[in-house]
């Protein structure tokens, strides 16, 4: 007779007859389908946000995974922000790193954070980084309607992975789809740049400071052939962001340090053309 | 025996009453002690299924009772917690909230159905400085007519806990340092009437709402830690 009347009243959070588990997602479905991302049946005539305007990475060095992304945001050819965060702590260990429209994307990266962390405080335990990039997955797959209506997210997702003790990163397709690579990948617009460069000077035994010299000098590189890839702004400085994912936490790297690594790549670049 | 068609409201709620307050009874005791860096709870618990949990960055969740009646409220509490985070912002879920939703909930089970939720719970919320408003420490009890109370200081529930009670009340002091005050709850605990009186470190399960932490306060003590601090 009670959940007669609850069920009649449609009252969120009752006791009984409401949903029971650790996925926030499906809480959402259940009880407040409002907030779920979701633009279906929205016209987009035009793309108002430029699909993978962007260069994010990720790599693996001795310590675990780092990720590292540019700053600017365009429409078509022009800037919409300079100062975007494309690089996302989605919990004490992992970091997802986004390309495709932004909107979406850190819609994404939020629904992401919440989920992890509902996960652990309805099971008492965390994830394993497997199940966090299988959740990732899913949120991804439910975003392909979208995507086909041009709001692709595409994201790398990487952390430390406390089973094996070793960093790990995955791309995703718009399909859901997951690839484990070994050793590094971008996503974004100048991506292609980006793995290229990656591509001639990575080892794998890089550590802390070779990792974030290698990835500033790749972004600088797809900054200096995307357009749409932001490069080092010194006037306003704005700078890339860049997460490193150790066995004991995810770390923001200090902007003094990244400034350090980019002087010494416009050094050693300006060396090789001033003959 | 024919059933009566009539029972007076009365009747019903005091039989409903008693029939929650056994069940309460029948479990361990558990308590609530604000500290200077903070909030502690602390239960008898030697077993791995939790009484105490976290709900958000600054809320701790506490339950005697009916195991999966008040497991079922913490991960509701869980539930609207992220959510009301989601849709507002994190600093936008308060304790006072929850406690009025628990309120509600555990009050509509007592009126509406057929057996009462035999649970007692706490829900604490550690002072968010930046928030004029809510500076303070806050604690909440809910009880299972759905009856709240505001409280302050420390909490006592479940089990046959006069004794218990009485020995917080006498030795509670503000500002206690976290050993003195895991100290009192241990010491308190051992004098519960249906509980161990030489409890083991062990078999303590305790949680605390740290005030030095950024982000989330809760933290769950790991055995080592608690038979550290005791140690002190």
């Amino acid at each position: 007779m009670a959940t007669r009347f609850l069920r009649r009243t449609k009252l969120r959070f009752r006791f009984n007859g409401g949903y029971l588990g650790s996925s926030f997602s499906e809480l959402l479905n259940d009880q407040c389908p409002e907030l779920r991302p979701d633009f279906k049946g929205s016209e987009l005539s035009a793309p108002f946000l430029s699909s993978e305007g962007t260069t994010v990475l990720a790599l693996r060095y001795e310590g675990g995974v780092l990720v590292a992304g540019d700053r600017l945001a365009t429409i078509g050819h022009q800037v919409a922000s300079r100062e975007i965060d494309k690089v996302y702590a989605t919990d004490l260990h992992s970091v997802m790193a986004i390309a495709g429209a932004a909107g979406p994307a850190i819609e994404m990266a939020r629904l992401l954070r919440i989920q992890l962390e509902h996960y652990e405080k309805i099971e008492g335990a965390p994830l394993e980084l497997e199940g966090k990039a299988n959740t990732l997955a899913q949120l991804i797959k439910q975003n392909l309607p979208m995507a086909m209506q041009g709001l692709v997210v595409v994201p790398v997702f990487a952390g430390f992975d406390l089973r094996r003790s070793i960093g790990r990163l995955w791309r995703y397709e718009p399909t859901g789809g997951r690839y484990e690579e070994r050793d590094f990948d971008s996503v974004g617009s100048g991506s292609i740049f980006a793995r290229e460069s990656l591509k001639k000077s990575y080892r794998r035994d890089l550590n802390r400071s070779l990792a974030i010299n290698l990835a500033i000098e790749a972004l600088t590189d797809a900054a200096d052939e995307d357009r749409a890839t932001g490069g080092v702004d010194l006037v306003r400085g704005i700078f890339p962001l860049i997460k490193l994912c150790e066995q004991q936490g995810t770390e923001d790297v200090e902007e003094e340090e990244i400034r350090e690594a980019y002087d010494r790549v416009v050094a050693s670049q300006r060396l090789r053309l001033s003959r | 025996m024919s059933m009566p068609f009539y029972v007076s409201p009365e009747q019903m709620t005091q039989d409903k009453a008693e029939f929650a307050r056994k069940g309460i009874a029948r479990g361990r005791s558990l308590i609530t002690l604000e500290y200077d860096e903070g909030i502690l709870l602390v239960a008898e618990n030697p077993l791995n299924l939790s009484k105490i949990g976290e709900i958000y960055d600054r809320i701790g969740f506490a339950g005697v009772g009916k195991y999966s009646e008040f497991d079922r409220l913490r991960q509701l509490g869980i539930q609207y917690a992220d959510v009301q985070g989601f849709r507002f912002s994190r600093e936008d879920v308060r304790a006072k909230a929850l406690a009025n939703l628990y309120s509600q909930m555990i009050g509509d089970e007592f009126n509406r159905a057929i057996k009462p939720l035999e649970v007692e719970i706490v829900v604490a919320e550690i002072g968010d400085p930046e928030s004029p408003a809510h500076s303070a420490n806050a604690l909440y009890n809910v009880n299972f007519d759905g009856s709240i109370l505001e409280l302050e200081g420390f909490s006592v529930i479940g089990g046959a806990n006069d004794n218990v009670k009485r020995h917080v009340e006498v030795n509670y002091q503000e500002n206690m340092p976290l050993e003195t005050a895991l100290e009192l709850g241990h010491d308190a605990l051992q004098r519960a009437e249906n509980g161990t009186s030489d409890l083991p470190s062990e078999s303590l399960e305790v949680c605390l709402l740290d005030r030095s932490r950024t982000g989330r306060k809760f933290v769950r003590l790991t055995s080592p830690d608690v038979k550290e601090i005791l140690t002190k």
